[in-house]
């Protein structure tokens, strides 16, 4: 893996509260280009709120955030064309088939006819969709669909892609090839920002953020949280942190 | 019976919580009848009107002083050209304008038979037709009036489509209408988008997964919305009264009665609606499409069946409002007893039962 | 028997939502139901709670059939389906009466059985349901599905999007409802969970691979390694893979797990390491767990 020193993201005490709840206390951390960012939290602890901060969806109450060099507050519309999105609850339109999924998000990201079938073509051989292209979204496998979502993510190349829970429900190879597929992408310099309720998956991190009640309580790679909190697993030092 | 307590109070809560479900139930119907009511009152004190006399006689004179005393018509213009019609309306000096033919007292001694041209500015059909009937309404009184005293009557050709009443108040007509609609409304709108809520919010499965029966379900879930439709008609009933001096001239009790059936009849049409659908949007489109408009449209209450295209005429029979508005305008304008209303009662009662054996037979006691 | 369920087939249009499907849950057993989303796990449960009927095959539930005796069977069971299906704007009491109402009974008639979930949530009692977190709202649903005290508990997913913080504290949760004497059915896509099981049934596509006590594994004939290193194991992924001896590498928290074609390819794949240059590299035999067991399946299948 090829860490560069670089901030990707950077931020520097956000708050985001609504009315009176704080959701995001004072967070700050930094994520390094081309590496794996586990983004751990319980239920309700802010995870979200910050991802949408992140991808310039909602502004923040106060704080320094600049994302892939462009500042939340001023540059949103520059930040959303250097990330990619993808969550367990939206990826693809159910109704339109593999094939129109994925010439729209390129049409999206403005490549041309040429490059629209050749990217098209190259994708579905890649994840072995060839056969199904002309099938309805609805109808594939959730796996499938959700490497899909995936590629589709990271069409465009962009500097960052967030992923929400995007294993969820996911059998245990698929999850483990999706995985690997997010492997290769930081590979090719793309850096990855991911929440996840798999333990298991914390470890494929590079490093972790655990947030605990808006807060980031643990924020480094597995290994050394593990040997820090003395625990078997992440499970291990989740439970730790969360518990108390 | 404890049991269903449980359910009626859960949707009580529901209901009293859903500040957009409160707006629909309480502040629709208030709303819509005064709308309603002062539109077609203000439509009917304000008429513009040009008169074109080319006999200018004795019963003419009369005849405009009638229409222009009557309180509907305020007088715009007199004119004597055939151009000055169009040029009327084109200004919208005027909406319509009387035309007595020329040596029109002497006709109606001689032949016992004359003509009066009422011209309207139909670019608004609906209050067209109102003025119509209004100013044929005026002048068949007066006609009547001053031919007491003769043998054989005077043809003046007019005849009233719309009203029944000769008082010719338009609120009248519109409270039973009214009624009709928004009882079809708040009733099987409601219960089908209540129901299919729970459909859609999967709490359905857990009802369906508990002890409890279908008739238990649909009972819990349309009693709230029976008391609540009830006070509902009251509603109208007792705003009619007090704004736009509606009377009820019939039985208060039998108008009651009425109103219970035809509200179970609308909730029974919405169980039966929330059967065939599955998200509440769709309940929504059913119960829009499928009944909000027809009953506006075919069920007499805006546009007189006697002028719709037979088909028409034939569907306006299955609208249940067709045969409500029948029921309460005997027995709120007329004051007729249920002798006089009884095929109509009937009609409905079917109706009622028909839908309810199809609700019941149609709601699923599984989840396919 | 709580639960017997018999060859029981069931499709969708075109899809064969389950085949065959058959297996028996003791009296007071803690049963678990793993397999990932779209492997059947909730028509099968719709079957058992009488909500769906299968295509063929029978399904009863103390010994009364779900289709024809499905009224007796709603009585029994307490069921918690896979989406919350609470109402949001009543509040967390209101929601419970409600259900208890609905079956006859009240909250105090049973309230030492719902105690220890129900007291966690109390607090918020007068909490809209909808305001309530992931967490809350799974605590609640249980409370409402044990407000009857139920022989059967049926429960469709309970855990998933839920943190691992509620997900132990659940489990825990479930393991003291069994104590009571209540047969329980639950089904997840974790397979870290099945540990917390007295057996598990591993579903894919329909089909129940097997049926197995999670704690009794290992007699397998297919060898599993595990490998670490301090390197990350990533960087030997590809390599592993590659070997002959290798039938499958995956990744499992920070080892690889590898299954060789036989046990005697063992010391093969010790040498061949070695000249990996990796000194941290270790590499032990290893007995499955359930999600070992389960990838070596659908492999198998494919």
């Amino acid at each position: 893996m090829t860490v560069a020193s670089e901030h990707i993201i950077e931020v520097k005490d956000m708050v985001k509260k609504f009315g009176s709840f704080v959701a995001n206390d004072r967070l700050t951390f930094h994520v390094y280009r081309g590496e794996i960012f586990g983004f751990l939290g319980a239920n309700g602890a802010g995870k979200t709120t910050a991802i949408r901060i992140l991808c310039g969806l909602s502004y923040p109450t106060s704080g320094e955030i600049r994302v892939a060099g462009h500042d939340v507050y001023h540059e949103r519309e520059k930040i959303k064309r250097k990330i990619g999105y993808m969550s367990q609850k939206f990826s693809l339109y159910e109704d339109l088939t593999v094939s129109e999924n994925i010439r729209l998000y390129a049409g999206i990201y403005r490549l041309n006819r040429k490059q629209i079938n050749q990217r098209e073509e190259q994708l579905l051989e890649r994840l072995g969709l060839l056969p199904i292209k002309n099938r309805l979204i609805r109808d594939i496998p959730l796996g499938w669909k959700q490497k899909l979502a995936f590629s589709v993510a990271i069409f465009h190349k962009p500097d960052i892609v967030f992923l929400d829970e995007p294993t969820g429900g996911v059998d245990p190879i698929t999850r483990r090839q999706f995985w690997e597929m997010i492997h290769d992408a930081t590979q090719e310099g793309i850096t990855v920002f991911v929440t996840t309720h798999y333990m298991d998956e914390a470890e494929y991190c590079d490093r972790v953020s655990i947030m605990v009640d808006g807060r980031i309580e643990a924020l480094d790679k597995p290994a050394v949280l593990k040997k820090k909190f003395d625990s078997k697993d992440m499970n291990e030092v989740f439970l730790k942190l969360a518990r108390n | 019976m404890k049991r269903f307590f449980g359910f009626v109070k859960k949707e009580f809560q529901h209901i009293f919580r859903d500040v957009r479900t409160l707006v629909i139930l309480f502040g629709l119907p208030v709303v819509m009848i005064i709308l309603f009511g002062y539109v077609v009152t203000n439509e009917i004190k304000d008429v513009d009107v040009g008169i074109w006399d080319k006999s200018r006689d004795q019963v003419s004179t009369e005849a405009i002083q009638k229409i222009l005393s009557s309180g509907y018509f305020v007088l715009a213009e007199t004119i004597d050209h055939e151009e000055e019609i169009e040029s009327l309306f084109k200004s919208g000096k005027a909406k319509v304008v009387v035309v007595f033919e020329d040596s029109f007292e002497k006709r109606l001694l001689r032949e016992n038979r004359a003509a009066i041209k009422l011209i309207t500015d139909a670019s608004d059909a609906n209050s067209a037709m109102l003025v119509q009937t209004y100013l044929q309404g005026v002048l068949a009184n007066y006609f009547k009036s001053v031919n007491q005293a003769g043998t054989i009557p005077w043809e003046v050709e007019i005849k009233s489509r719309m009203f029944y009443n000769e008082e010719m108040t338009g609120v009248y007509m519109f409270v039973p209408g009214l009624m009709a609609l928004i009882l079809m409304l708040i009733s099987a709108l409601m219960t089908s988008v209540t129901i299919t809520r729970e459909k859609e919010f999967g709490t359905m499965e857990l009802l369906l997964a508990s002890p409890l029966r279908p008739r238990e379900i649909i009972l819990g879930k349309v009693t709230p919305y029976v008391l609540l439709s009830f006070i509902n008609a009251m509603t109208i009933i007792l705003l009619g009264f007090l704004v736009f001096d509606v009377p009820v001239v019939g039985s208060l009790w039998l108008l009651m009665l009425e109103c219970m059936l035809y509200i179970t009849l609308a909730l029974s049409l919405g169980v039966l609606i929330s059967t065939v659908s599955k998200t509440q949007q769709m309940a929504m489109v059913f119960s829009m499409l499928g009944l909000m408009l027809p009953t506006i449209l075919l069920s007499g209450f805006i546009f007189p069946i006697d002028n719709m295209p037979g088909i028409l005429q034939w569907f306006s029979t299955i609208m249940p409002a067709r045969w409500f508005i029948v029921v309460v305008k005997n027995i709120m304008l007329k004051g007729t007893g249920f002798a006089f209303i009884w095929k109509e009662t009937l009609i409905l009662l079917g109706m009622t039962l028909l839908f309810i054996l199809a609700a019941v037979k149609r709601f699923n006691i599984r989840l396919e | 028997m709580s639960l017997n369920v018999n060859h029981i087939d069931k499709s969708f249009d075109l899809t064969r939502a389950l085949k065959q499907v058959d297996f028996e849950v003791k009296d007071g057993e803690l049963f678990g139901l793993i397999g990932p989303d779209g492997a059947g796990k909730s028509t099968l449960f719709r079957i058992m709670v009488s909500l769906l009927i299968p295509d063929s095959g029978s399904c009863t539930m103390n010994g009364y059939d779900v289709v024809s005796q499905y009224r007796d069977v709603r009585k029994i069971i307490g069921y918690m389906p896979g989406r919350f299906s609470l109402y949001m704007d009543l509040s967390v009491e209101e929601n419970l009466a409600f259900y208890a109402r609905v079956f006859g009974t009240t909250v105090k008639a049973n309230y030492d059985l719902i105690k220890d979930v129900y007291q966690q949530i109390e607090p918020f009692k007068k909490r809209l349901a909808g305001r309530l977190s992931g967490g809350m709202k799974q605590k609640l649903a249980l409370s409402c599905a044990l407000i009857h005290r139920p022989d059967v508990l049926i429960l469709d997913e309970p855990t998933t999007g839920v943190d691992a913080v509620s997900r132990r504290e659940f489990w825990d949760m479930l393991k003291k409802i069994q104590g009571e004497g209540i047969t329980i059915v639950v089904s997840t896509p974790y397979m870290d969970e099945a540990e917390m099981c007295d057996r598990v049934a591993l579903i894919q596509k329909g089909t129940i691979l097997d049926i197995t006590n999670p704690l009794e594994m290992g007699d397998d004939d297919v060898p599993l390694f595990a490998l670490r290193s301090d390197r990350g194991v990533y960087t030997h992924l590809d390599k592993i893979r590659k070997l002959e001896e290798c039938r499958s590498a995956w990744l499992f928290g920070d080892e690889l797990h590898v299954t060789l074609r036989s046990h005697i390819d063992a010391s093969a794949v010790v040498s061949t390491i070695e000249c990996w240059n990796d000194p941290s590299i270790r590499w032990t035999s290893i007995t499955p767990s359930v999600e070992d067991r389960f990838m070596g399946l659908i492999q198998e299948e494919k």
